[in-house]
């Protein structure tokens, strides 16, 4: 693959992050250098303790690092104030949370629009104009009104991917979106962001799970704070297939 | 995010806590409410005390011996002999800014017909002295000038006095009544004033030519006091001077020298009653805007929770770029929003029970168009002040330490 000619999306350069817990320094990830480029589905594995939550704040702008630089689609974020982290937050990343995280007594559509609303460029209309369509590509066009507690597991994390998508976002990150769910489930997610990825969405997922990292182009296995493999997938498993080989439920 | 954004996010924050959003209000209506009744009270109050003091004439000026003085030592001015006959003559033929005129002396004691008593007050005036009171007499006639100068023993009563002496309603015209021994033909009946605001019975009075109580009853060649009417209200003052000029004049009073009566206008003594008013309405307001404390601590506990509550949510508004001041501004704006509506119906509660309540209870009440608009300015500083720190703890979360909040 010609990977040179690529939009480079993502690129850490030997990012440290160290806590101070009393006396102790802990040295959550101790030195992590990767790019990922435009149009990439990487899944990020490893166990807990692996440092891949303190990759994600790094990722998601939520956190700085202690040392090393982090460039996101051009923009470096080490200097960055809070507000223009907030700011760059509200623009580049779509967020997928593991426990969908959607406003409660909130509708659907209402819940999409939420990043859009931090967004001045937007008026109400716009807004949703665009919170119906992503809602549209994760297939909850006709249940756009339904209220966050009125929905199933699966419709809750449809919503946040939409949420996620509403914002054109330069990287989708996902934590452990489909830890929450059940097997069936699972893979009606990873149909998705697998769709997803064919559209051309740069999407990054994070998970404790081995196995999601087949239905992947690119898997960074991490260990104790470092890299411990980074590999491609040629051979990426369809999800849409492995959904058709579960067995059938009783009743649906 | 826009303000607007803002509204519609606060609003329906408070409305998906009905309950609890009500339940912090609650102090605020209350608080508004009390504020504004009290207000209505004091101002209802102040008003019946102005109504009342114009009915005994707002353009009545009183002339007493003596001066004022609040330091050194001075005479007890009642003792003072400096209101003559002479003055009251020269008043009445140089007034121009005063239209009438009647000297006053007053006798307080027992008033006695066949086997009844009551115990009263003689005044001794001329027959202005019931325009200038604005005193209507009911039933006879009033005593006459051609009275004073005889110093007849005749005398105009008031309805507490035939109640006394003769009985509810009954006729006293013609009748004969004994005040310190001496007799007084009853010769006019005045129309009922009710009781004032300090709980005087003004109707029982006994006004008879000034001539007779000097005479027969005091045994006196002074005035106690010299009432006066100005022409109009607003000419008070220049009566007050006109007055003061021809008096200094009389007694001879030369340059700096002091004045030796003073002069006191029915608009200073309505002034003096208002402020006493003011005081009374300051202290039952201040104790009411102490509710309004409350209830503002009452809202910050309430926000505090909201936000602990919350944390999620916040931590996903900012992780979809809220910055802090966007977070802090929501919850201010929900802490103003729950301030201002108990606010809007702590009014709305005490404009109603000050319009149907107090008064059922006899209390005079009108509510001040200003008491509206504090109370409603104080609802939105209440709301900003006590739903500051509460915003602030928003603003100031971690948002990844906030998400992951369970």
């Amino acid at each position: 693959m010609a990977e040179d000619k690529r939009k480079v999306v993502i690129e850490l350069r030997n990012v440290k992050r160290y806590f101070q817990v009393g006396s102790e320094t802990v040295k959550a990830l101790r030195g992590v250098s990767f790019k990922i480029y435009e149009g990439e589905f990487v899944t990020i594995q490893g166990t807990s303790g692996s440092g891949k939550s303190t990759l994600l704040n790094q990722l998601g702008c939520l956190d700085t690092p202690t040392e090393g630089e982090y460039i996101l689609d051009g923009i470096s974020v080490r200097s960055m104030s809070k507000n223009q982290r907030a700011h760059l937050r509200n623009r580049k990343i779509g967020f997928v949370f593991q426990n969908y995280n959607l406003l409660a007594k909130t509708t659907a559509v209402e819940n999409v629009e939420l990043p859009l609303m931090y967004n001045n460029k937007y008026n109400a209309k716009q807004r949703r104009e665009a919170a119906v369509k992503a809602l549209q590509a994760v297939g909850l066009g006709d249940r756009l009104e339904h209220k966050s507690n009125q929905m199933s597991g699966g419709q809750m994390q449809r919503v946040a991917i939409a949420r996620a998508l509403v914002n054109n976002p330069a990287v989708l990150l996902a934590d452990e979106a489909t830890g929450n769910l059940d097997t069936r489930t699972s893979f009606e997610m990873l149909v998705l962001f697998q769709e997803l990825y064919k559209k051309g969405h740069t999407i990054i997922f994070v998970t404790h799970n081995p196995e999601i990292a087949e239905y992947s182009s690119r898997n960074i296995n991490l260990r104790d704070g470092k890299i411990r493999e980074d590999t491609i997938n040629t051979n990426i498993k369809s999800a849409a297939e492995a959904l058709a080989a579960l067995p059938k439920p009783q009743d649906d | 995010m826009n303000l607007l954004n803002l509204f519609k996010v606060s609003i329906t924050a408070v409305a998906s806590n009905k309950m609890r959003s009500f339940l912090s209000m609650l102090g605020i209506i209350i608080g508004v409410a009390a504020v504004i009744i009290m207000m209505s009270i004091g101002q209802g109050s102040k008003e019946s005390i102005r109504k009342e003091l114009s009915t005994m004439g707002t353009n009545l000026l009183t002339i007493r011996p003596g001066a004022d003085m609040r330091g050194g030592v001075r005479q007890d001015p009642s003792a003072m002999q400096t209101l003559k006959m002479a003055d009251y003559q020269r008043i009445m033929q140089e007034k121009k800014y005063v239209t009438k005129v009647s000297p006053e002396v007053t006798s307080a004691g027992q008033v006695i017909y066949g086997n009844n008593n009551t115990n009263s007050t003689i005044y001794g005036e001329s027959p202005e002295y019931l325009d200038i009171k604005q005193w209507v007499v009911e039933e006879g006639d009033c005593f006459t000038e051609e009275d004073v100068k005889k110093a007849a023993k005749v005398a105009v009563v008031g309805k507490t006095i035939v109640t006394e002496l003769f009985g509810e309603g009954a006729d006293a015209i013609g009748k004969t009544i004994r005040f310190k021994s001496i007799p007084l033909r009853i010769v006019g009946v005045l129309k009922s004033k009710g009781y004032n605001s300090w709980g005087m019975d003004q109707d029982n009075v006994i006004i008879a030519p000034y001539s007779t109580v000097m005479k027969r009853i005091a045994a006196q060649t002074f005035f106690s006091s010299i009432v006066c009417s100005a022409i109009t209200e607003d000419l008070s003052d220049t009566a007050i001077e006109e007055l003061t000029q021809i008096l200094r004049e009389n007694h001879k009073l030369k340059g700096d020298a002091a004045d030796d009566f003073t002069i006191r206008s029915q608009a200073e003594m309505m002034a003096t009653m208002s402020s006493t008013m003011d005081t009374v309405t300051l202290i039952l307001v201040v104790a009411a805007a102490f509710s309004l404390l409350v209830a503002g601590i009452g809202i910050m506990n309430i926000m505090l929770v909201s936000v602990t509550e919350r944390t999620k949510e916040i931590g996903l508004r900012m992780a979809v770029g809220a910055t802090g001041a966007v977070i802090s501004l929501q919850f201010l704006i929900e802490s103003v929003l729950i301030s201002v509506t108990g606010g809007l119906l702590g009014i709305l509660v005490g404009c109603s029970a000050s319009g149907f309540l107090v008064p059922a209870f006899g209390m005079p009440s009108s509510v001040p168009a200003w008491s509206i608009y504090v109370s409603f300015l104080v609802c939105v500083c209440i709301g900003i002040l006590f739903g500051y720190i509460p915003a602030q703890k928003a603003a100031r979360m971690d948002p990844i330490e906030a998400i992951r909040h369970e």
